[in-house]
């Protein structure tokens, strides 16, 4: 018979439904009645909650509501108020930053102005969840891992949205909201400043967006590994280290010579995951206020190769004096 | 642990759908790529053999009628009303009608353009049109030469058979229902063809190809010295630049070293000739198209009431050369040249000549 390999959770814990530890003055009480469900419990755990909401979650939740409602409604009146074509253009639909020659000022409400409102209410919400998690990490007895790695993020979110635009002296800089239209945007950002590949601080965030997804791949594969042994029970082992863990560290001291403890991938998998948005938000910052052509400077640090001359030599036709056949 | 196979097979087929579904949008391989600069820069032109033959048939160029003797008497003489194409043998300017009827109007014929009672009157709209387009492509084969080179345009290039040119454009009407409240596009964010279903600004015609934004964006020097170009200037480029890129039927590539867009040197040649045929497109929209506006009947025009404009796709339909750069011109040399027969426009521009020559040669 073939040999069962773990791919999928297996083990589906069922049991009385637990509503957590008690908290102290100034907490809200839990959301919902907590159920058991056998298909959660194929993904994660199977008890589905109770929530604890609290003031800051129930004030994030408003304001992010009203945010992509805002943006919601933008997009159905781009398409009439037609439900079909709604759903047909989603993808391609957005609400656009106000255009550039309104400034830092206030635009009318369509020409921008639903924008500002919307990423208002966007930014408070993000900054009410933030500060959530920060009082539930508290609450919870935890360390501050989570909200400072969140912290990271929205730092890429404020440099987008708010640093950059006010260094830049212009709303109109900041990312549309939508799918293709935020690529699109992100294309134009690397055309408009000469190749964002060779801004180093977009090559690190690269690296550690890679590294993490690496990371995740190898330390997800070597715990799923050693679970024959035990080796999801990490905590412990760190410092009781058991067959599972030593087995782990074999694989990788043998074939690549160094290998990280059942502690310190975590920390690798933190620190990876929050410096690809710290680095990112320091490229984008210095995008356009710094810098403003990453391949001229690439070029003038020596980072960009010359490349043989392959095609007849060709200038800039709008240099020369009267170009033949243009009228005047 | 009871597996359920029936409800693996049936999420298996329904992840297969939704990924067939995904995919339908993309053109199946094998495509084919062609190096188009040095090795290993990613300077390649990629084609879809698929589509190149389709196109290859609404790329072939009519056999040319035998050429008419230049000798004998002037339509300019010998007909009324022939105010651009005077000069022309009788025989050569019934060989051009001809032409132009198989080229513009193979299923309407000569009473597309003509009142078949009296060739000569102008009654119909579409004959003072004509008569504009037939000037416009003398104009291009003259004095744009750094777009057409010796290929030359005539008017198939464009027409192939169509009364209206397949490809054309109109101003958009950005604000359909008015100075509304909410909902405004910003003029982009819509699946449109003009620039090949992105969501980039779709109608960059209006300020490239009629008026003169700048199209340029980058700046000059590594550090900030004072270009304000914006992000959203960059998408309506952008914008342009897919539209020559779908109307060519090429990549990035043929005009741009992808490393740095806007430098010039090491790059290849093909962008500076479509550098010219961008000035050609802005320059036969004001000159000749706008100047028709009022000529045009109402159903002709655009929403905005503006007439029809071209783009690089009213030529170019796809290919890199239009009719992949097999010349008609050679077959109908009075299209690449000025055939009025007025005397006095032609005393006054010899004039005008001799002037302009004189001090030059006092030097």
């Amino acid at each position: 018979m073939a040999q069962y390999q773990n791919l999928f959770t297996t083990v589906n814990a069922v049991g009385p439904v637990s509503h957590g530890v008690e908290l102290g003055h100034g907490n809200s009480p839990r959301t919902g009645q907590p159920l058991l469900n056998y298909w959660l419990g194929k993904l994660g755990n199977a008890q589905l909650g109770p929530i604890y909401l609290g003031g800051l979650g129930l004030a994030s939740l408003i304001f992010g509501t009203l945010a992509i409602n805002i943006i919601g409604f933008n997009m159905l009146a781009q398409v009439n108020w037609d439900p079909i074509q709604f759903i047909r253009q989603l993808f391609w639909l957005a609400l656009e930053p106000p255009p550039p020659q309104y400034g830092l000022s206030l635009p009318p409400m369509n020409q921008g102005g639903w924008y500002l409102l919307s990423s208002l209410f966007l930014l408070i919400s993000v900054m009410l969840w933030f500060a959530r998690t920060w009082r539930r990490a508290r609450e919870l007895g935890l360390g501050m891992h989570i909200p400072y790695a969140f912290m990271s993020a929205i730092w890429l979110f404020l440099v987008l949205g708010l640093f950059r635009p006010v260094l830049m002296g212009s709303w109109g800089e900041a990312v549309p909201y939508g799918i293709f239209p935020h690529l699109d945007w992100t294309a134009a950002f690397s055309l408009r400043y000469g190749n964002l590949f060779y801004n180093p601080f977009h090559a690190l965030s690269i690296a550690f967006l890679y590294g993490s997804v690496l990371l995740f791949a190898m330390h997800g594969a070597t715990i799923l590994a050693v679970g024959r042994y035990g080796g999801e029970r990490e905590i412990e082992q760190i410092v009781d280290r058991g067959t599972a863990s030593e087995r782990a560290a074999l694989f990788w001291r043998w074939t690549m010579g160094f290998n990280a403890t059942m502690e310190s991938i975590h920390r690798w998998a933190w620190w990876f995951a929050v410096l690809t948005t710290l680095t990112g938000g320091i490229g984008i910052l210095l995008t356009g206020t710094v810098v403003d052509n990453w391949y001229l400077w690439a070029v003038k640090h020596g980072v960009a190769p010359p490349y043989p001359d392959v095609f007849p030599a060709v200038s800039d036709p709008a240099l020369q004096a009267a170009p033949s056949g243009v009228k005047p | 642990m009871s597996m359920k196979p029936s409800f693996l097979v049936s999420a298996a087929r329904l992840l297969g759908l939704a990924g067939l579904t995904l995919l339908a949008a993309c053109e199946r391989p094998p495509v084919t790529s062609v190096q188009h600069g040095y090795a290993g820069t990613g300077m390649v032109q990629v084609y879809n053999p698929r589509t190149v033959e389709q196109q290859a048939a609404s790329n072939e160029v009519p056999e040319a009628a035998p050429p008419a003797s230049a000798d004998g008497p002037k339509a300019g003489q010998v007909y009324q009303n022939v105010k651009v194409l005077g000069d022309l043998s009788v025989g050569q300017f019934t060989r051009l009608m001809a032409n132009m009827t198989t080229w513009i109007a193979p299923e309407q014929g000569c009473a597309y353009c003509h009142n078949p009672a009296n060739f000569a009157d102008d009654s119909k709209y579409t004959k003072v049109v004509a008569r504009k387009m037939v000037e416009m492509t003398q104009h291009i084969n003259t004095d744009w030469k750094n777009h057409v080179g010796q290929t030359g345009v005539t008017c198939f290039t464009c027409h192939r058979g169509n009364p209206v040119p397949k490809e054309i454009w109109f101003t958009a009407d950005n604000a359909p229902k008015g100075a509304n409240f909410i909902g405004d596009t910003a003029g982009q964010n819509v699946a449109a063809k003009t620039v090949g279903l992105s969501s980039l600004p779709n109608d960059p015609f209006t300020p490239f190809l009629l008026g003169k934004e700048e199209i340029r964006v980058n700046g000059n020097t590594a550090l900030p010295t004072g270009n304000r170009q914006s992000i959203k200037q960059a998408e309506w480029t952008y914008g342009l630049m897919m539209h020559m890129s779908s109307s060519l039927g090429v990549n990035c590539t043929y005009c741009h070293n992808t490393r740095n867009i806007a430098t010039w040197e090491g790059g290849p040649p093909q962008r500076v000739t479509a550098w010219h045929g961008i000035r050609m497109a802005r320059d036969l929209n004001l000159s000749y198209l706008e100047p028709l506006t009022n000529v045009f009947p109402a159903h002709r025009k655009g929403e905005l009431g503006d007439v029809a404009k071209l783009n690089c796709a009213t030529c170019h339909q796809g290919a890199y050369k239009p009719l992949y750069g097999t010349g008609m011109l050679k077959d109908h040399p009075e299209l690449g040249r000025d055939t009025t027969l007025t005397e006095p426009v032609k005393a006054a521009k010899a004039a005008l000549q001799a002037s302009a020559a004189a001090p030059a040669a006092k030097r």
